[in-house]
């Protein structure tokens, strides 16, 4: 099987109609995924490419469509006020796309969050795939081969090199999950771990953080603590100056602590195998991992 | 963003939180109309406006101590201001490039009681504002969180209910204040949190703050950085950028959305992406090189992005490589080539180039490549690109 995502998923596409989001929904459709509605406010009733029926509300799209996954395209400024709605109308799997949400509207968000059933990816992430069944996101389809090696990461284009690495030493993924590179986001690695470790078709899990923060070092913790199958793991931000952001919002070393070197040190301590450089991620997996 | 601490005071001031009287000057023919406003017995900080901490310990290139000075005259005041301003400032903070100090600010000296610490600041694991405050003041926070951590108040507040009176209560006391100062404190909690709230602040730090010998609350120094993502709905924050401050290739990037921070190596990157534009420096570092910035082109740049981040790169008389990593996702190989081969007729890329391209399209990407007649070097996985780009650099005669 896989984790959050299958054949079964029904998406909801927020923001459809607009370039980003339309763009993304088209090739979700061409990789197979069940595009089951679009939401866009006053554009409802319309049939998105002659194909998908867009909707004025999140609730109509769940009542009409029994969509129960949403993707979120939303422009930043009304992106938190999009996740809020999708919470009200208690659609399971949330995953939120959008990069430069203000961090005071991720606060609010997660109090709303804590008080519902549903499971938020991001924001600014490159989504969710679980291959051969179901993109929610950004990214490229084609790279992805199914499997059993469950990917999770804060950044976009370095989980792209990842999978890709495991893909042409002929490893598949289970799934793939961008938590996204915010200083506040819905899932952090730890949770993300933790549904791997559980899923029964995933054998192997492989962890990409960034400076920022102490999720890293929390995932080691727990890994240690209850995860058997192989984890490998790598770190970026080993070279950044601290007090800089480096792109993403939430990667920056404030007051010595978030450093690589600190997570690098969590993790080896917890007998994760952590790849030197980014072009040794998958050999550092299949150095531990024999399938 | 960060701003400096004289428009961090007119913050506080403006939200309720009492500061010593001050007055900013750019140039030395202010002087005499910003000294005006203090009566001719007041003692007079002078105080250096960059954005470093460390200040009052720097030590300015033409030889003059510290960037933060007392004194007891306004002639005195007259002659020190002329010695700060315009010169460089080097704190343990700035490197030792130091920097040039553009404003001056004058405040009036407190009589001061006891000097305390107090900051509130988006606390990214709990998802909510945390106040931090201690009894210990004008000194390194983290410092007194390793030597007496038992000193530290911290209180994390629900976002949707704002700060409550019993919580800024805790604070007060565990700050120790009693009597008229008590509810002084209290006031200054509720205008400090909400300046936080109402600006997007990502920090607010007052360190010291004060009790006066006069029983009041006043902030004697101010830091306060805000949320880059909420600046859209802040213009009069956003006024109060120093461009002063920043790298003038940074701010260059900027203009063009591409997000480039400058190092101190000497080979550049060309990346799209975040993560793996990091990952890229990491690597460059792995096999012995030192990177010369950091710099993501997105997920969609185009043939102009393209050729300003070439310009910019090269405009940084460092650089002696060239490292181009594209991972082609959504952003296709084709239009990183295209990019590379328009920016090379427009720029002179003088410096030995790696590319290396994967992804959609890579094909077609090498192929416009190879057929540019465009003197680069091709590589087929990242540790190769960085491999071979140190290896060029080591090898050019310097």
């Amino acid at each position: 099987m896989s984790v959050l995502v299958n054949k079964d998923t029904r998406l909801l596409v927020q923001g459809i109609t607009g370039n980003f989001g339309g763009f993304h929904a088209r090739l979700s459709l061409d990789y197979g995924t069940t595009v089951a509605a679009g939401v866009t406010p006053g554009k409802g009733g319309q049939l998105w490419q002659n194909q998908v029926p867009v909707f004025n509300t999140v609730t109509e799209a769940v009542e009409n469509e029994g969509v129960n996954a949403t993707a979120i395209f939303v422009p930043p400024a009304f992106a938190a006020d999009s996740i809020l709605e999708a919470i009200e109308a208690e659609i399971p799997l949330i995953v939120v796309i959008t990069e430069g949400i203000p961090v005071r509207d991720m606060a609010l968000v997660k109090v709303a969050l804590a008080k519902s059933q549903c499971r938020l990816i991001g924001p600014n992430c490159p989504g969710v795939i679980t291959p051969e069944q179901c993109r929610i996101g950004i990214m490229p389809g084609y790279i992805h081969k199914p499997g059993r090696v469950g990917v999770i990461s804060r950044s976009g284009t370095l989980t792209y090199e990842a999978v890709w690495q495991l893909t042409v030493r002929g490893h598949g993924q289970s799934t793939c999950i961008g938590i996204g590179g915010d200083p506040i986001n819905g899932t952090s690695h730890t949770e993300a771990v933790k549904l791997f470790n559980d899923d029964p078709d995933t054998d192997a899990i492989i962890m990409i953080g960034e400076i920022g923060g102490s999720a890293e070092e929390e995932a080691a913790a727990y890994i240690q603590a209850n995860v058997t199958k192989p984890v490998a793991a790598f770190i970026a931000g080993t070279t950044a100056p601290p007090g800089r952001r480096m792109g993403h919002a939430g990667a920056i070393v404030s007051g010595g602590s978030g450093s690589a070197e600190s997570k690098i040190a969590a993790l080896r301590a917890a007998g994760i195998a952590v790849a030197e450089t980014p072009s040794h991620i998958a050999d550092a997996l299949l150095r531990i991992y024999r399938p | 963003m960060n701003i400096q601490e004289y428009h961090a005071k007119a913050l506080l001031a403006q939200y309720g939180v009492q500061v010593s009287k001050g007055a900013a000057v750019q140039s030395e023919n202010e002087f005499d109309q910003a000294l005006s406003q203090f009566p001719d017995d007041d003692n007079i900080v002078v105080k250096s406006q960059i954005l470093a901490g460390g200040r009052g310990k720097g030590v300015f290139k033409n030889g003059f101590q510290g960037g933060v000075k007392l004194t007891r005259s306004k002639r005195e005041a007259k002659e020190v201001a002329s010695k700060m301003l315009g010169n460089t400032l080097v704190t343990p903070q700035t490197g030792p490039a130091g920097k040039k100090v553009r404003t001056l600010y004058f405040t009036q000296a407190e009589n001061i009681a006891h000097e305390y610490y107090l900051a509130i600041l988006m606390d990214r694991e709990a998802a909510k504002p945390v106040i931090i405050a201690s009894p210990e003041g004008g000194v390194d926070i983290e410092q007194v969180a390793v030597v007496s951590p038992e000193k530290i108040t911290k209180i994390h507040v629900d976002p949707t209910q704002g700060l409550q009176p019993y919580q800024a209560r805790q604070i007060a006391f565990g700050l120790g204040f009693s009597g008229s100062a008590f509810a002084g404190m209290l006031k200054c909690l509720e205008c400090l949190y909400r300046l936080f709230w109402d600006k997007d602040a990502s920090l607010v730090e007052i360190n010291p703050l004060i009790l006066t010998r006069e029983g009041t609350v006043v902030a004697l120094d101010a830091k306060m950085s805000f949320d880059d993502n909420a600046i859209f709905r802040h213009p009069e924050i956003a006024a109060l950028r120093d461009l002063n401050e920043e790298d003038e290739k940074e701010v260059e990037a900027s203009k063009h959305n591409l997000s480039y921070i400058s190092l101190d190596g000497n080979i550049a990157c060309l990346v799209n992406g975040a993560g793996l534009a990091m990952s890229t420096m990491d690597i460059i570092k792995y096999f012995g090189g030192e990177p010369a910035n950091f710099l993501d082109v997105g997920g969609g740049a185009d043939t102009e992005q393209v050729t300003a981040a070439f310009k910019i790169i090269l405009s940084d008389p460092k650089v002696e490589g060239i490292l181009v990593n594209i991972f082609g996702g959504i952003m296709k190989c084709d239009t990183i080539a295209r990019g590379i081969i328009e920016a090379a007729r427009s720029v002179d890329i003088n410096v030995p180039l790696v590319v290396r391209l994967e992804g959609t399209h890579v094909e077609l990407g090498q192929e416009l490549l190879d057929r540019s007649g465009l003197r680069l070097v091709s590589a087929d996985s990242l540790a190769d690109a960085a491999e071979k780009i140190v290896n060029l650099v080591g090898e050019a005669p310097s």
